[in-house]
């Protein structure tokens, strides 16, 4: 298997054979003429005939692509009319007397040079066109049809470059995708690529050689994959398979309420961990983010985060989902998820050892600087905080204390922040036991089931040995689950699942069923889970 | 002679789009238009030439017209341009 980095130009995945690519390339031959008014009638042939042919090419890309986009044949052909572009053809093909292929070719050339030329990135992506242009009149003039791109399996195409004409002429139900090692993000191929929604990438090292191979293009990642391995290949058609199945639901679920058959509504929310996710978010239509995870923000950096920089991330995902519940969870790293100027100690149990909210109330400078940068962004929108590894109301009451204290400082400061929910992220078998008593102090709860699970059962998520035994379905969690739903609704506050369970669509009516008002899960199960959570009955 | 100054405001400029419909715009007249930008000026009816002034966005364009129609000429240009550009 080879790996390859590119620029992607349009998200997706792509998986299937490669059909290396090559244009029928004339060498254009400089031949001395004695008649040059005779190629001056060829060259006038030759472009009438390739106008036509842009033209027809026009009607057929307005249905597939749209007016928009059709237009750049029009474009074509009005360059082709071009008064500058014609006088300098004639005036070769008299002056040299030359045949009329080496006039277009020389042409072509100093015209797209001038573009490539140009310091703009747009004028200089044009220089393509102009040799597209050249390159069909020369074809028509050789009597070599450019073809009609007729692909008789799906495939992938790899090529040095693609000419616009040569993208839309080609079946879209049968190209999967392109890979090319020129063209610019800008080029009308570019355009008509994200167009058409196909997968592509530009800035390869092609090679002829993967004629007939099997590739995949992620275009998230901007990686093609040659010769791929049953591991990953595999893997590739589960994500893809997942894609068409979301794109299918997205079609028919975007929009409609996330409620169940006879009225009960469900919060469906996306967990992130980065700002660059909240595009996905609002792709899958997400009522809302129930877990965002902020440790990037300190993974990523070499030393603390400045109550700035936390801000400007926390307000862009808060003004970016517009109004729309940003559940923002403090905090929470120990000995497993390092960050080395923390600096802590290495643990022999860090499951159990030193983290998340512990680390926050002994260091409590480190907890208010996150904590301030979080009130400031709720001016932006909806936010509530969360609190992880929580296994005592005692911690509860300090950090409502905190809260209330930088609510302070910020009124004082006359900065401006919202109305903040605060919640406890339920994941030990304490705060469940408890949770008669937290329900009373918080806003809502939102259980981590990974944790909970691991902590539930005594297995250590990491032990590969004791995966068999694993079981997130064990009846001990469902019961706890259950306990948290019911302690929060006697305190009317809503309950959710922020853990991987919250996605697993085996249990999705269950945990209706179960009392659940919030189910927090990767951006791409929203629309299988608002699938089911339609078809559901609470009361059956 | 006729002319008029005018700012562009679209996003990339005078791109092959508007270039070739304003080209088409400006056969229409017997008038030769030019236009005028970054110190340099080209026939408007020249697809080509016009884009290659590498017009931007927030750029002073100047048109002028001369010529029998250059009356209308010039006011179907700004119209075009107010409109397009």
């Amino acid at each position: 298997m080879e790996q390859y980095k590119g620029k992607s130009i349009f998200n997706g995945i792509a998986i299937g054979r490669i059909k290396y690519y090559e244009k029928n390339q004339q060498v254009v031959k400089r031949v001395k003429v004695e008649e040059p008014q005779e190629e001056i009638k060829r060259y006038e042939e030759a472009k009438e005939k390739a106008i036509k042919a842009l033209n027809n090419l026009y009607e057929k890309a307005l249905v597939d692509v749209g007016e928009a986009n059709a237009m750049i044949f029009e474009i074509h052909a009005m360059m082709l009319e071009d008064d500058d572009y014609n006088d300098s053809i004639y005036n070769i093909i008299k002056n040299d007397c030359v045949n009329a292929e080496f006039a277009v070719a020389t042409t072509g050339d100093n015209f797209s040079r001038m573009f490539a030329e140009m310091e703009d990135e747009y004028f200089k992506a044009r220089a393509a066109d102009v040799k597209d242009i050249s390159e069909r009149v020369i074809n028509a003039l050789s009597g070599y049809d450019m073809g009609n791109g007729v692909i008789d399996e799906p495939i992938i195409i790899v090529a040095e470059d693609l000419a616009p004409s040569e993208t839309v002429q080609m079946d879209k139900s049968k190209l999967l995708g392109f890979v090319t090692r020129l063209g610019s993000a800008n080029s009308h191929t570019a355009i008509l690529a994200r167009t058409m929604n196909i997968p592509a990438l530009i800035g390869v090292d092609i090679e002829r050689k993967w004629h007939g191979k099997m590739a995949i293009i992620d275009g998230k990642k901007g990686i093609l994959y040659v010769d791929p391995s049953m591991d990953i290949l595999e893997k590739y058609l589960e994500k893809k398979k997942r894609e068409e199945d979301g794109k299918k639901l997205l079609q028919n679920l975007k929009g409609l309420p996330d409620e169940t058959l006879d009225g009960k509504k469900i919060k469906l929310y996306a967990n992130i961990g980065s700002v660059a996710d909240v595009t996905n978010v609002l792709a899958n239509d997400g009522a809302g983010i129930g877990l965002f995870r902020s440790e990037f923000l300190y993974l990523e950096k070499s030393e603390y985060p400045t109550e700035e920089e936390q801000f400007q991330v926390y307000k862009t995902v808060v003004q970016n989902m517009a109004g729309k519940k940003v559940v923002i969870r403090t905090l929470d790293i120990g000995a497993d998820k390092q960050v080395d100027y923390f600096n802590i100690e290495k643990e022999e149990n860090p499951a159990m050892g030193y983290r998340a909210i512990r680390i926050c109330l002994d260091r409590v400078d480190i907890f208010k600087t996150q904590l301030r940068a979080i009130y400031r962004a709720s001016a932006f929108g909806q936010v509530a905080i969360m609190f992880p590894m929580i296994i005592s109301v005692d911690e509860i009451v300090k950090i409502k204390g905190i809260c209330e204290e930088i609510k302070k400082e910020l009124r004082e400061g006359e900065i401006a922040f919202g109305e903040v929910e605060l919640g406890v992220m339920i994941e030990t078998p304490a705060a469940v036991m408890i949770s008669d008593q937290l329900a009373k102090e918080v806003d809502f709860f939102s259980i981590g089931t990974n944790d909970l699970t691991q902590y539930t059962l005594a297995i250590d998520r990491q032990n590969a040995k004791l995966d068999n035994i694993y079981d997130p379905h064990h009846p001990a969690v469902l019961r706890m689950i259950q306990m948290v739903i019911d302690s929060g609704h006697r305190e009317n506050i809503w309950v959710g699942i922020c853990g991987e369970l919250g996605a697993d669509t085996g249990l999705t009516e269950q945990f209706i069923k179960m009392g659940i008002d919030e189910l927090s899960v990767s951006p791409s199960f929203i629309l299988p889970l608002r699938d089911i959570i339609r078809k559901t009955k609470v009361f059956s | 002679m006729k002319e008029f100054s005018y700012e562009i405001k679209d996003e990339v400029g005078i791109h092959a789009r508007p270039a070739g419909m304003l080209a088409k715009e400006a056969k229409i007249f017997s008038s030769k238009i030019t236009i005028e930008a970054n110190g340099k000026s080209a026939d408007v009816t020249k697809l080509m030439a016009v884009m290659g002034l590498g017009i931007k966005k927030g750029t002073k364009v100047n048109i002028k017209a001369e010529g029998e129609d250059e009356e209308a000429a010039i006011a179907s240009i700004e119209e075009f341009m107010k409109n397009n550009l």
